[in-house]
């Protein structure tokens, strides 16, 4: 089953990565870009047919590896679980 | 005293910190390759600089779940102590052994510099020796050395004295100016509780030797050693 992780630096952690982009937008012309953050997305598939199941490991890796908990939050989401929970 | 210089992929400090400890502190000293687990005849450790795993996913996350990281908390329950410098330093946020985390600086640019920075407590075996206050000049060399904690947890490293250098000009005054990277209260170096486990962002091994223009780096290491002449064994073990 596919899956795919969100990670986001949390709010109130300075971002000069996404303040240097909103900036070059703001340069060609799209000065109504406010608050642009840069986050990651990580997408897997996962050898697994239960979507309860593949959400609790999703979030152990989150836990483990995949965000610090210090500055970042993260979102998991299932793509094509069996249970029918295709998120889009 | 036993030292153990610890490589990961990715790692390039590790010869200077080897040469620092072997020819010019003439201290026994090995290289230890992350897989290995078995640390019990160190000391101490070092984990130098570097870009272990090309700095993929967040500096020092993939290295900070090494097995040679998994053993450091016993390691260091055993009396060894642990010494991490820039990309150490991460390595031992990322594991949790050190409070806080380290980010992009912000001004965004690489920063390859001398800094000066002050001794902020002297409890720790890395720092015994030295005068609160005391100003050392060591060069930094890094993309990611914004320290951060939120302001619950900086107010506790201050009550509890984990603070242990703080980024100043060359007479000692911690200003805006004299942060290179803006680390939240100009820190530049932490360590746990108990002050076993140091880490900090300058380069202790690249001012160790006239030569190359300091040698301020190699005060941490005296202040180390004669911790250890001054209790018989660091360890005791």
């Amino acid at each position: 089953m596919r899956a795919r992780i969100v990670v986001r630096l949390r709010p109130g952690i300075l971002d000069p990565q996404g303040t240097t982009i909103q900036r070059a937008l703001d340069g060609l012309g799209f000065p109504e870009v406010r608050d642009l953050r840069v986050g990651k997305v990580l997408d897997l598939t996962l050898d697994e047919t239960d979507a309860g199941r593949a959400r609790q490991r999703l979030d152990e890796m989150c836990r483990k590896l995949l965000a610090n908990p210090v500055i970042e939050d993260y979102t998991c989401e299932v793509l094509d679980g069996e249970d029918g929970g295709r998120a889009r | 005293m036993r030292f153990g210089v610890v490589i990961f992929p990715g790692t390039w400090s590790d010869m200077d910190f080897h040469h620092v400890i072997s020819q010019v502190l003439h201290q026994p000293v090995e290289y230890v390759w992350h897989r290995d687990t078995d640390v019990d005849r160190f000391d101490c450790l070092v984990l130098p600089g570097g870009f272990s795993y090309g700095d993929y996913l967040r500096a020092g996350a993939v290295a900070g779940r090494s097995p040679i990281v998994g053993a450091l908390p016993g390691f260091v329950a055993r009396g060894g102590l642990v010494l991490g410098s820039c990309n150490g330093f991460q390595i031992l946020c990322e594991a949790g052994l050190l409070p806080g985390t380290l980010l992009r600086n912000d001004c965004l640019q690489f920063r390859c510099q001398w800094t000066h920075v002050t001794v902020e407590q002297t409890e720790s075996p890395f720092t015994r020796g030295l005068r609160r206050g005391q100003v050392l000049k060591m060069p930094i060399a890094h993309g990611e050395g914004r320290f951060h904690a939120d302001p619950a947890l900086l107010r506790q490293l201050r009550e509890r004295d984990q603070v242990v250098f703080r980024y100043a000009t060359e007479a000692g005054e911690v200003t805006v100016g004299a942060n290179p990277n803006g680390s939240a209260w100009n820190i530049a170096g932490v360590c746990n509780e108990d002050g076993t486990v140091v880490g900090l962002m300058p380069h202790p091994e690249r001012a160790a030797e006239a030569t190359v223009g300091s040698t301020d780096g190699l005060l941490l290491f005296h202040s180390l050693l004669g911790s250890l002449v001054e209790n018989g064994s660091v360890l005791g073990r």
